[in-house]
Protein backbone atom coordinates (compact mmCIF):
# COMPACT_ATOMS: atom_id res chain seq x y z
CA UNK A 1 0.00 0.00 0.00
CA UNK A 2 1.31 3.45 -0.75
CA UNK A 3 2.20 5.91 1.68
CA UNK A 4 -0.52 8.12 0.77
CA UNK A 5 -3.55 5.43 1.36
CA UNK A 6 -2.07 4.72 4.67
CA UNK A 7 -2.55 8.36 5.76
CA UNK A 8 -5.74 8.31 4.08
CA UNK A 9 -6.74 5.04 5.83
CA UNK A 10 -5.33 5.84 8.97
CA UNK A 11 -6.33 9.07 9.42
CA UNK A 12 -10.08 8.57 8.15
CA UNK A 13 -10.57 6.12 11.29
CA UNK A 14 -9.11 8.26 13.41
CA UNK A 15 -11.12 10.85 12.64
CA UNK A 16 -14.68 8.21 12.59
CA UNK A 17 -13.64 7.41 16.19
CA UNK A 18 -12.73 11.05 17.73
CA UNK A 19 -15.86 12.37 15.90
CA UNK A 20 -18.02 9.38 17.46
CA UNK A 21 -16.38 9.07 20.80
CA UNK A 22 -18.96 11.78 22.62
CA UNK A 23 -21.66 10.95 21.14
CA UNK A 24 -21.34 6.97 21.29
CA UNK A 25 -19.95 7.24 24.75
CA UNK A 26 -21.46 10.18 26.66
CA UNK A 27 -24.76 10.20 24.99
CA UNK A 28 -27.61 9.68 27.53
CA UNK A 29 -25.38 10.39 30.27
CA UNK A 30 -26.75 12.86 32.87
CA UNK A 31 -24.12 15.25 33.26
CA UNK A 32 -23.25 16.70 37.01
CA UNK A 33 -24.48 20.55 36.90
CA UNK A 34 -21.05 21.77 37.36
CA UNK A 35 -19.57 19.65 34.13
CA UNK A 36 -22.86 20.93 32.51
CA UNK A 37 -21.72 24.27 33.34
CA UNK A 38 -18.44 23.47 31.88
CA UNK A 39 -19.83 22.25 28.73
CA UNK A 40 -21.89 24.93 27.52
CA UNK A 41 -18.74 26.97 27.62
CA UNK A 42 -17.07 24.89 24.92
CA UNK A 43 -19.14 26.36 22.38
CA UNK A 44 -17.48 30.13 23.41
CA UNK A 45 -14.26 29.09 23.95
CA UNK A 46 -13.72 26.88 20.64
CA UNK A 47 -15.42 29.38 18.73
CA UNK A 48 -12.93 32.07 19.86
CA UNK A 49 -10.10 29.92 19.24
CA UNK A 50 -11.22 29.33 15.78
CA UNK A 51 -11.70 32.82 15.48
CA UNK A 52 -8.38 33.33 16.24
CA UNK A 53 -6.51 30.87 14.60
CA UNK A 54 -8.41 31.25 11.66
CA UNK A 55 -7.71 34.68 11.06
CA UNK A 56 -4.23 35.33 12.45
CA UNK A 57 -2.67 31.81 12.14
CA UNK A 58 -0.24 31.15 9.55
CA UNK A 59 1.19 27.76 9.96
CA UNK A 60 2.71 28.04 13.41
CA UNK A 61 3.22 31.96 13.16
CA UNK A 62 1.19 34.71 14.14
CA UNK A 63 -0.07 37.16 10.97
CA UNK A 64 -1.35 39.80 10.23
CA UNK A 65 -2.87 39.58 6.68
CA UNK A 66 -5.70 40.50 4.62
CA UNK A 67 -8.13 38.11 6.80
CA UNK A 68 -7.60 40.17 9.54
CA UNK A 69 -8.75 43.13 7.96
CA UNK A 70 -11.91 40.47 6.36
CA UNK A 71 -12.69 39.99 10.15
CA UNK A 72 -12.84 43.69 11.62
CA UNK A 73 -14.92 43.90 8.18
CA UNK A 74 -17.04 41.17 9.54
CA UNK A 75 -17.32 42.53 13.33
CA UNK A 76 -18.40 45.54 11.67
CA UNK A 77 -21.22 44.35 9.93
CA UNK A 78 -22.48 42.12 13.07
CA UNK A 79 -22.28 45.49 14.83
CA UNK A 80 -24.87 46.70 12.06
CA UNK A 81 -26.68 43.88 12.90
CA UNK A 82 -26.04 42.27 9.48
CA UNK A 83 -27.24 38.83 8.53
CA UNK A 84 -24.78 36.10 8.53
CA UNK A 85 -24.48 35.98 4.72
CA UNK A 86 -23.72 40.05 4.44
CA UNK A 87 -21.35 38.81 7.38
CA UNK A 88 -19.09 36.76 5.29
CA UNK A 89 -19.52 38.21 2.32
CA UNK A 90 -18.23 41.51 3.53
CA UNK A 91 -15.24 39.86 4.92
CA UNK A 92 -14.83 38.05 1.72
CA UNK A 93 -15.11 41.36 -0.22
CA UNK A 94 -12.30 43.08 2.25
CA UNK A 95 -9.95 40.62 1.82
CA UNK A 96 -9.93 40.35 -1.78
CA UNK A 97 -10.08 44.05 -2.05
CA UNK A 98 -7.19 44.60 -0.30
CA UNK A 99 -5.41 41.47 -2.00
CA UNK A 100 -6.13 43.10 -5.60
CA UNK A 101 -4.45 46.50 -4.06
CA UNK A 102 -1.78 45.50 -2.68
CA UNK B 1 -19.89 2.69 5.89
CA UNK B 2 -23.11 0.85 5.02
CA UNK B 3 -24.84 2.79 7.61
CA UNK B 4 -23.16 5.73 7.14
CA UNK B 5 -24.58 5.59 3.48
CA UNK B 6 -28.20 4.51 4.77
CA UNK B 7 -28.02 7.48 7.42
CA UNK B 8 -27.00 10.10 4.82
CA UNK B 9 -29.90 8.85 2.36
CA UNK B 10 -31.89 9.33 5.47
CA UNK B 11 -31.21 12.28 6.21
CA UNK B 12 -31.26 13.36 2.68
CA UNK B 13 -34.86 12.12 2.49
CA UNK B 14 -35.45 14.34 5.89
CA UNK B 15 -33.95 17.62 4.69
CA UNK B 16 -36.04 17.76 1.61
CA UNK B 17 -39.37 16.57 3.24
CA UNK B 18 -37.91 19.58 5.82
CA UNK B 19 -38.07 21.82 3.32
CA UNK B 20 -41.51 21.07 2.18
CA UNK B 21 -43.14 21.96 5.42
CA UNK B 22 -40.19 24.85 6.83
CA UNK B 23 -43.01 27.37 6.82
CA UNK B 24 -44.32 25.60 9.86
CA UNK B 25 -41.24 25.76 11.55
CA UNK B 26 -39.01 28.51 10.09
CA UNK B 27 -36.12 28.65 12.34
CA UNK B 28 -35.09 24.81 13.85
CA UNK B 29 -34.69 21.45 11.52
CA UNK B 30 -32.92 20.26 9.12
CA UNK B 31 -33.73 22.71 6.65
CA UNK B 32 -32.68 25.64 8.99
CA UNK B 33 -29.33 24.06 9.40
CA UNK B 34 -28.74 23.88 5.47
CA UNK B 35 -30.30 27.46 4.77
CA UNK B 36 -27.92 29.03 7.88
CA UNK B 37 -24.37 26.94 5.77
CA UNK B 38 -25.54 27.81 2.77
CA UNK B 39 -23.93 31.21 2.59
CA UNK B 40 -20.23 29.13 3.48
CA UNK B 41 -20.75 26.64 0.85
CA UNK B 42 -19.24 27.96 -2.44
CA UNK B 43 -16.06 28.82 -0.40
CA UNK B 44 -16.44 25.29 0.95
CA UNK B 45 -16.92 24.09 -2.54
CA UNK B 46 -13.77 25.81 -3.73
CA UNK B 47 -11.52 25.08 -0.72
CA UNK B 48 -12.34 21.31 -1.40
CA UNK B 49 -11.12 21.73 -4.94
CA UNK B 50 -8.34 23.53 -3.61
CA UNK B 51 -7.68 20.19 -1.63
CA UNK B 52 -8.08 17.88 -4.58
CA UNK B 53 -5.53 20.05 -7.07
CA UNK B 54 -2.78 19.96 -3.82
CA UNK B 55 -3.51 16.29 -3.14
CA UNK B 56 -2.89 15.48 -6.91
CA UNK B 57 0.52 17.50 -7.14
CA UNK B 58 1.72 15.63 -4.01
CA UNK B 59 1.17 12.53 -5.62
CA UNK B 60 -2.03 10.99 -3.77
CA UNK B 61 -4.08 9.42 -6.74
CA UNK B 62 -7.29 10.44 -7.56
CA UNK B 63 -9.45 7.86 -5.78
CA UNK B 64 -7.41 8.16 -2.37
CA UNK B 65 -8.14 12.05 -2.73
CA UNK B 66 -11.78 11.29 -2.88
CA UNK B 67 -12.01 9.02 -0.62
CA UNK B 68 -9.84 10.91 1.96
CA UNK B 69 -12.60 13.99 1.66
CA UNK B 70 -15.31 11.78 2.24
CA UNK B 71 -14.13 9.67 5.23
CA UNK B 72 -12.01 12.19 7.01
CA UNK B 73 -14.34 15.51 6.18
CA UNK B 74 -11.79 17.76 7.82
CA UNK B 75 -10.32 20.57 5.75
CA UNK B 76 -7.58 21.63 8.35
CA UNK B 77 -6.46 17.89 8.52
CA UNK B 78 -6.59 17.36 4.88
CA UNK B 79 -4.53 19.82 4.14
CA UNK B 80 -2.17 19.21 6.90
CA UNK B 81 -1.75 15.53 5.31
CA UNK B 82 -1.10 16.87 1.42
CA UNK B 83 1.51 19.44 2.70
CA UNK B 84 3.48 16.85 4.68
CA UNK B 85 3.85 14.49 2.13
CA UNK B 86 4.22 17.35 -0.29
CA UNK B 87 7.63 18.69 1.71
CA UNK B 88 8.60 15.19 1.72
CA UNK B 89 7.73 14.16 5.47
CA UNK B 90 7.21 10.37 6.53
CA UNK B 91 3.88 8.78 7.02
CA UNK B 92 3.48 9.35 10.55
CA UNK B 93 4.24 12.99 10.73
CA UNK B 94 1.26 13.13 7.77
CA UNK B 95 -1.10 10.96 10.05
CA UNK B 96 0.46 12.91 13.52
CA UNK B 97 -0.51 16.24 12.21
CA UNK B 98 -4.07 15.21 11.39
CA UNK B 99 -4.86 13.97 14.29
CA UNK B 100 -3.78 16.24 16.41
CA UNK B 101 -5.88 19.17 14.13
CA UNK B 102 -8.80 16.61 14.72
CA UNK B 103 -8.68 16.28 18.34
CA UNK B 104 -10.94 19.29 18.65
CA UNK B 105 -13.76 17.31 17.29
CA UNK B 106 -13.29 15.21 20.87
CA UNK B 107 -14.36 18.08 23.46
CA UNK B 108 -17.07 19.23 20.23
CA UNK B 109 -18.44 15.88 19.97
CA UNK B 110 -18.80 15.61 24.07
CA UNK B 111 -20.40 18.99 23.94
CA UNK B 112 -23.06 18.24 21.77
CA UNK B 113 -23.31 13.91 22.73
CA UNK B 114 -26.55 14.45 24.55
CA UNK B 115 -28.19 16.25 21.82
CA UNK B 116 -27.93 12.57 19.89
CA UNK B 117 -30.53 9.92 19.59
CA UNK B 118 -30.75 6.24 19.04
CA UNK B 119 -28.09 3.81 18.96
CA UNK B 120 -24.65 3.48 18.70
CA UNK B 121 -24.12 2.71 14.70
CA UNK B 122 -26.76 5.61 14.17
CA UNK B 123 -24.88 8.04 16.56
CA UNK B 124 -21.44 7.02 14.55
CA UNK B 125 -22.92 7.70 11.15
CA UNK B 126 -24.24 10.95 12.47
CA UNK B 127 -21.48 12.46 14.04
CA UNK B 128 -19.19 12.13 11.28
CA UNK B 129 -21.00 15.35 9.81
CA UNK B 130 -19.63 17.23 12.69
CA UNK B 131 -17.31 19.80 11.61
CA UNK B 132 -16.52 22.99 12.57
CA UNK B 133 -19.29 24.65 10.59
CA UNK B 134 -22.30 22.52 11.26
CA UNK B 135 -21.30 22.70 14.83
CA UNK B 136 -20.86 26.37 15.33
CA UNK B 137 -24.62 26.84 13.64
CA UNK B 138 -25.73 24.28 15.75
CA UNK B 139 -25.50 26.36 18.68
CA UNK B 140 -28.54 27.45 20.31
CA UNK B 141 -27.97 29.58 23.70
CA UNK B 142 -26.51 26.07 25.53
CA UNK B 143 -28.36 24.00 23.51
CA UNK B 144 -27.12 21.72 20.67
CA UNK B 145 -29.80 21.41 17.99
CA UNK B 146 -29.01 17.90 15.94
CA UNK B 147 -30.88 18.75 13.54
CA UNK B 148 -29.83 21.67 12.33
CA UNK B 149 -25.80 20.21 12.88
CA UNK B 150 -26.99 17.35 9.95
CA UNK B 151 -28.92 19.84 7.38
CA UNK B 152 -25.94 21.88 7.85
CA UNK B 153 -23.45 18.60 8.03
CA UNK B 154 -24.89 17.55 5.00
CA UNK B 155 -24.22 20.70 2.67
CA UNK B 156 -20.81 21.08 3.71
CA UNK B 157 -20.32 16.86 2.91
CA UNK B 158 -22.10 17.90 -0.36
CA UNK B 159 -19.56 21.13 -1.06
CA UNK B 160 -16.42 19.41 0.28
CA UNK B 161 -16.63 16.24 -1.43
CA UNK B 162 -18.05 17.58 -4.70
CA UNK B 163 -15.32 20.12 -4.75
CA UNK B 164 -13.14 17.64 -3.84
CA UNK B 165 -13.73 15.50 -7.17
CA UNK B 166 -13.74 18.55 -9.22
CA UNK B 167 -10.34 19.82 -8.16
CA UNK B 168 -8.79 16.38 -9.06
CA UNK B 169 -10.18 16.27 -12.45
CA UNK B 170 -9.79 20.06 -13.29
CA UNK B 171 -5.96 19.76 -11.65
CA UNK B 172 -4.49 23.04 -11.93
CA UNK B 173 -6.81 24.97 -13.86
CA UNK B 174 -8.46 26.71 -10.92
CA UNK B 175 -7.51 29.61 -9.34
CA UNK B 176 -6.86 29.78 -5.36
CA UNK B 177 -9.93 30.79 -3.79
CA UNK B 178 -7.64 33.15 -1.30
CA UNK B 179 -8.01 35.22 -4.47
CA UNK B 180 -11.54 35.82 -3.93
CA UNK B 181 -11.21 36.25 -0.13
CA UNK B 182 -12.82 33.18 0.90
CA UNK B 183 -10.25 32.02 3.14
CA UNK B 184 -11.64 35.15 5.42
CA UNK B 185 -15.14 34.65 5.16
CA UNK B 186 -14.63 31.42 7.45
CA UNK B 187 -13.46 33.58 10.51
CA UNK B 188 -16.37 35.78 9.65
CA UNK B 189 -18.49 32.94 10.21
CA UNK B 190 -17.37 31.78 13.37
CA UNK B 191 -16.88 35.50 14.78
CA UNK B 192 -20.99 36.04 13.57
CA UNK B 193 -21.91 32.59 15.68
CA UNK B 194 -19.75 33.74 18.58
CA UNK B 195 -21.45 36.35 19.49
CA UNK B 196 -24.79 35.71 20.02
CA UNK B 197 -23.52 33.12 22.73
CA UNK B 198 -21.49 35.79 24.52
CA UNK B 199 -24.77 35.75 27.01
CA UNK B 200 -23.40 36.53 30.61
CA UNK B 201 -19.87 37.15 32.11
CA UNK B 202 -18.72 33.42 31.87
CA UNK B 203 -19.02 32.75 28.57
CA UNK B 204 -17.67 36.12 28.14
CA UNK B 205 -14.31 35.54 29.92
CA UNK B 206 -14.64 31.59 27.97
CA UNK B 207 -14.64 32.99 25.24
CA UNK B 208 -11.98 35.64 25.68
CA UNK B 209 -9.27 33.11 27.80
CA UNK B 210 -10.48 30.51 24.30
CA UNK B 211 -8.82 32.98 22.01
CA UNK B 212 -6.41 34.14 23.92
CA UNK B 213 -4.69 30.66 24.41
CA UNK B 214 -5.41 29.88 21.03
CA UNK B 215 -3.16 33.17 19.94
CA UNK B 216 -0.54 32.71 22.42
CA UNK B 217 0.12 29.36 22.24
CA UNK B 218 0.21 29.76 17.70
CA UNK B 219 4.03 30.44 17.88
CA UNK B 220 4.77 27.74 20.47
CA UNK B 221 3.02 24.79 19.51
CA UNK B 222 2.21 22.75 16.39
CA UNK B 223 -0.77 23.49 14.74
CA UNK B 224 -4.10 21.57 16.49
CA UNK B 225 -2.75 22.11 20.12
CA UNK B 226 -3.87 25.62 20.20
CA UNK B 227 -7.20 24.73 19.77
CA UNK B 228 -7.65 21.75 21.84
CA UNK B 229 -5.84 24.06 24.62
CA UNK B 230 -8.65 26.85 23.77
CA UNK B 231 -11.04 24.37 25.52
CA UNK B 232 -9.50 25.21 29.24
CA UNK B 233 -11.78 28.51 28.69
CA UNK B 234 -14.65 26.55 30.32
CA UNK B 235 -13.08 26.28 33.48
CA UNK B 236 -14.89 29.39 33.91
CA UNK B 237 -17.95 27.38 34.08
CA UNK B 238 -16.62 26.52 37.95
CA UNK B 239 -17.50 30.63 38.41
CA UNK B 240 -20.50 31.13 40.77
CA UNK B 241 -23.67 32.38 38.50
CA UNK B 242 -24.34 35.48 39.28
CA UNK B 243 -26.56 36.48 42.39
CA UNK B 244 -25.07 33.51 44.19
CA UNK B 245 -22.55 33.90 46.58
CA UNK B 246 -22.26 37.29 45.16
CA UNK B 247 -19.36 39.08 47.11
CA UNK B 248 -17.32 36.23 45.52
CA UNK B 249 -18.24 36.64 42.05
CA UNK B 250 -17.55 40.33 42.89
CA UNK B 251 -14.11 39.96 43.78
CA UNK B 252 -13.35 37.34 41.07
CA UNK B 253 -14.85 38.99 38.10
CA UNK B 254 -12.09 41.86 37.27
CA UNK B 255 -9.22 39.34 37.90
CA UNK B 256 -11.21 36.70 34.87
CA UNK B 257 -11.58 39.36 32.65
CA UNK B 258 -8.14 41.68 33.10
CA UNK B 259 -6.22 38.44 33.28
CA UNK B 260 -7.29 37.49 29.76
CA UNK B 261 -7.09 41.22 28.37
CA UNK B 262 -3.86 40.73 25.70
CA UNK B 263 -6.29 38.94 23.49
Amino acid sequence: MSAAWTAVLVVGLATVAIKAAGPVLAGDRQLPQRTGRMVVLVGPALLAALVATQAFASDEELVLDERGAGLLAAAAAIALKAPLIVVVLTAAAAAAFLRVVA
Amino acid sequence: MRHLVLHTAANVLRLVESTRTDTKQPSSGYAAGARAILPLSPAVFLFGASFGVLARSAGFDPVASIVMSATTFAGSAQFAVVSVFAAGGTVVAAIAAAVLLNARYGPMGLAAARAFRGGAARRVAESQLLVDESWAVSQEGGRFDIRRMLGAGLVLYAGWVGGTVIGVLAGGTLGDPATLGLDAAFPALFLALLVPLIRDRRAFAAALAGGGIALLLTPLTPAGVPVIAATCGVLFGLLPERGERPERARAERPRAISSEAPS
